[in-house]
C-alpha cells in the first residue's frame, strides 16, 4: 500500500471513451466500480451497457511502474422494457454494480436499473477439446459408418475468450426506483434500495425477497421523505444504514426484528430551524452513503458538502468538507436548471485517510483527513499526457479573480463528475466525466 | 498532498466566531437566492409535488405503440445541450399501426468505452 499521508501527486494514465463532443445518450456512464481486489474496473453506461476493464501489471521492478486498465469484457445487461400496466417506461439504465468477493475462477457481479437487479457471471474460457469422434471439426456430424477407430478428445489451448452471463434475475420486487445494491459481509444475501423500500435477498433464490424497510404512508399525500442511498456494514453482517432525502441516516439491526422500519441509531446534524430556507432540505439531500474500510466511521455526501460520521456519535458529523461552497451564492439558477438534484457519490481510499467526490466543470476533490489538506484536480483531455501530473485548480466565488483561478460563472454544469472509484489498496483512481472515463495514478504509487 | 489546509469543521474544537460568521453568511446567501426563486415562480409547489414528482420519474406513454414510436423517432437521440430534461417527446400525434413500427430488436450498438 502506498504510504500515508505525504504529497500525492496525481498523474494521468488512461482516458477511454469517444473524443467527440457529439455525446449519444446511452453513453452516458451511470456508475463506476473496482473489484475487490482492484484488478478489475466495472462501468456501467445509460445504455444498459456493462464495460470491465482488467488491470495489466507492468514490469513491476521499474521505478515508475505503470497499470494499464485494457477492456477485458463488454456485454448488454440491461434492456429498455415497458411497463404495461402503467404506460411507463422502465430505462435500461444501470444504477448500480457490485462486486462479489471472488470465491473461484469466475468474477461476478449484480448490476440494477430501475427495476430489475441481474446476477453476471464473467468466466474466462482459454481451453477448447479437440477431436471428436462423431463429429468434424467444423461441428457436421460424421457418418457412424465411416468411423474405423476411437479416440479420446484432448482439450488444447486457444485464444483467451471471457464469456458473461446472466446466472439470476431478481425481478418484480420494487414498485419504486431502485437505487442503492449492497452486498452483504456474508457474501450470502444482498440489499436492494427504492425511494421508499429496502429487500433483502439471498443471492441463490429470485423468486422471493423479504422487505426489511418499508417507509410508504398510508396515504401518500403525507410522503415527506424518500431514501436516497443504502449499504451494508462492511463486517457486521446485521447492520445497514440507509439514507434519506431529509439529510437523515438511519442504522438497522436486523436482530432486533424482521421489519427493520425502528431504527437502531439515527444520525442528523442538527439545525437551528430560523436558518432554514426553501433550499435546505433539497441541499441537505443525501446522495450517497458509504462505509469506511474499517467500519468504524461512515460517509454522506449531500448537495454542497462530505460529512464523516462516527457510528459511535449520533447528533452530528465529526467531519464536515465543503466540496464547492462557492456554489450557495447560485442555488437560484441551480434551481432552475434541475442540478440541484444532481447526485454526487463519494469514496474512502484503501486506509480510510482521503475520500473524494465529484464536482461541476470536470473537477473532482480530495479531502486528506489525517493532513487536513484539499485539493481540487480537473478530469479533461487537454491534461491527458502520459504521467501528466495534474495541476490544482481553483475557483473563485466572485470578486477579483487571481490568474488561473475560474470564475463561477464559467463553470460549465454540464460537465458533472457523479461517479469516481477509488483502487482498494493502491492510489489509482478512476473517474468518470459525461462519457468518458479517466484513469489516475499517484506518481508514487 | 499539494492544497490549501481546508477547515475540517471537528466538535473538539470550539466553534470560534469564524464558523458562526459564516453560518450566517451561508443563511443569508441561501435566503437572498430563495427571494430570488420566489420572485420568478410566485406559484413555487411544495415539498410533497417534487417528491412525487420524484417517485414518478418517467415519460408516460399512452401505450406500448405510443412507446415502441417514440423510440424508433428517437433512435439516435444526442444530448440535449440545455441540462434540461427532453420534454417534447413525440407521443400521441398518430395511431401506431405494425407497419410503422421498428423491426423488433435494434442492432445493439457497442459501448465505445471497449473501443
Amino acid at each position: 500500500m502506498a504510504a500515508p499521508g505525504g504529497d500525492m501527486q496525481w498523474c494521468f494514465s488512461q482516458v477511454k471513451g469517444a473524443i467527440d463532443d457529439d455525446v449519444a445518450e446511452a453513453d452516458i456512464i451511470s456508475t463506476v466500480e473496482f473489484n475487490h481486489t482492484g484488478e478489475l474496473l466495472a462501468t456501467g453506461d445509460k445504455g444498459g451497457r456493462v464495460v470491465i476493464f482488467q488491470q495489466e501489471i507492468e514490469n513491476k521492478s521499474l521505478p515508475q511502474f505503470r497499470s494499464e486498465y485494457n477492456v477485458y469484457s463488454t456485454f448488454q445487461s440491461h434492456e429498455p422494457e415497458f411497463d404495461y400496466l402503467k404506460s411507463l417506461e422502465i430505462e435500461e439504465k444501470i444504477n448500480k454494480i457490485r462486486w462479489l468477493p471472488q470465491k473461484n475462477a469466475a468474477q461476478f457481479l449484480l448490476s440494477t436499473n430501475d427495476k430489475t437487479i441481474k446476477l453476471w457471471k464473467i468466466s474466462e474460457r482459454d481451453k477448447r477439446p479437440d477431436g471428436y469422434n462423431l463429429k468434424e471439426d467444423d461441428g457436421r456430424y460424421k457418418d457412424p459408418n465411416s468411423i474405423t477407430s476411437l479416440r479420446v478428445p484432448v482439450l488444447i489451448p486457444m485464444d483467451l475468450m471471457v464469456e458473461a452471463s446472466p446466472r439470476r434475475v431478481f425481478a418484480n420486487a420494487h414498485t419504486y426506483h431502485i437505487n442503492s445494491v449492497s452486498v452483504n459481509s456474508d457474501h450470502e444475501t444482498y440489499l436492494s434500495a427504492d425511494d421508499l423500500r429496502v429487500n433483502l435477498w439471498h443471492l441463490e433464490i429470485t423468486d422471493r425477497s423479504f422487505n426489511i424497510v418499508d417507509i410508504k404512508p398510508t396515504n401518500m399525500e403525507e410522503l415527506t421523505e424518500v431514501i436516497t442511498a443504502a449499504e451494508f456494514h462492511p463486517h457486521q453482517c446485521n447492520t445497514f444504514v440507509y439514507s434519506s432525502s431529509k439529510g437523515i441516516i438511519r442504522l438497522c439491526d436486523m436482530r432486533e426484528s424482521a421489519l427493520c422500519d425502528r431504527h437502531t441509531k439515527l444520525f442528523e446534524e442538527p439545525e437551528d430551524p430560523s436558518n432554514r430556507s426553501f433550499f435546505s432540505e433539497i441541499i441537505s439531500s443525501i446522495s450517497d452513503v458509504k462505509f469506511s474500510h474499517s467500519g468504524r466511521y461512515m460517509m454522506t455526501r449531500d448537495y454542497l458538502s462530505v460529512k464523516i460520521w462516527d457510528l459511535n456519535m449520533e447528533n452530528r458529523p465529526v467531519e464536515t468538507y465543503q466540496v464547492h461552497e462557492y456554489l450557495r451564492s447560485k442555488l437560484c439558477s441551480l434551481y432552475e436548471n434541475d442540478c440541484i438534484f444532481d447526485k454526487f457519490e463519494c469514496c474512502w481510499n484503501g486506509n480510510d485517510s482521503v475520500v473524494m467526490t465529484g464536482s461541476y466543470n470536470n473537477f473532482f476533490r480530495m479531502f486528506d483527513r489525517s493532513q487536513r489538506r484539499d485539493v481540487m484536480l480537473e478530469a479533461s483531455r487537454e491534461n491527458s499526457k502520459p504521467m501528466q501530473v495534474l495541476k490544482p485548480r481553483k475557483v473563485c466565488a466572485g470578486g477579483k479573480r487571481k490568474k488561473d483561478e475560474i470564475s463561477v460563472d464559467s463553470l460549465d454544469f454540464n460537465k458533472k463528475i457523479l461517479h469516481t472509484a477509488w483502487h482498494p489498496q493502491d492510489n489509482i483512481i478512476a473517474v468518470a466525466t459525461t462519457n468518458n472515463l479517466y484513469i489516475f495514478q499517484d506518481k508514487v504509487n | 498532498m499539494s492544497g490549501d489546509k481546508v477547515k475540517a469543521r471537528t466538535p473538539e474544537e470550539a466553534p470560534a466566531d469564524g464558523t458562526e460568521v459564516q453560518e450566517t453568511i451561508n443563511v443569508s446567501l441561501e435566503k437572498s437566492e430563495e427571494a430570488k426563486l420566489k420572485a420568478r415562480y410566485p406559484n413555487l409547489g411544495h415539498k410533497p409535488d417534487m417528491l412525487r414528482k420524484r417517485l414518478q420519474k418517467g415519460q408516460k406513454y399512452f401505450d406500448s405503440g405510443d412507446y415502441n414510436m417514440a423510440k424508433a423517432n428517437n433512435k439516435n437521440k444526442q444530448l440535449p445541450t440545455a441540462a434540461a430534461p427532453e420534454k417534447s417527446e413525440i407521443t400521441g400525434d398518430h395511431i401506431p399501426t405494425p407497419q410503422d413500427l421498428p423491426p423488433r430488436k435494434p442492432p445493439l450498438v457497442a459501448s465505445k468505452l471497449a473501443g
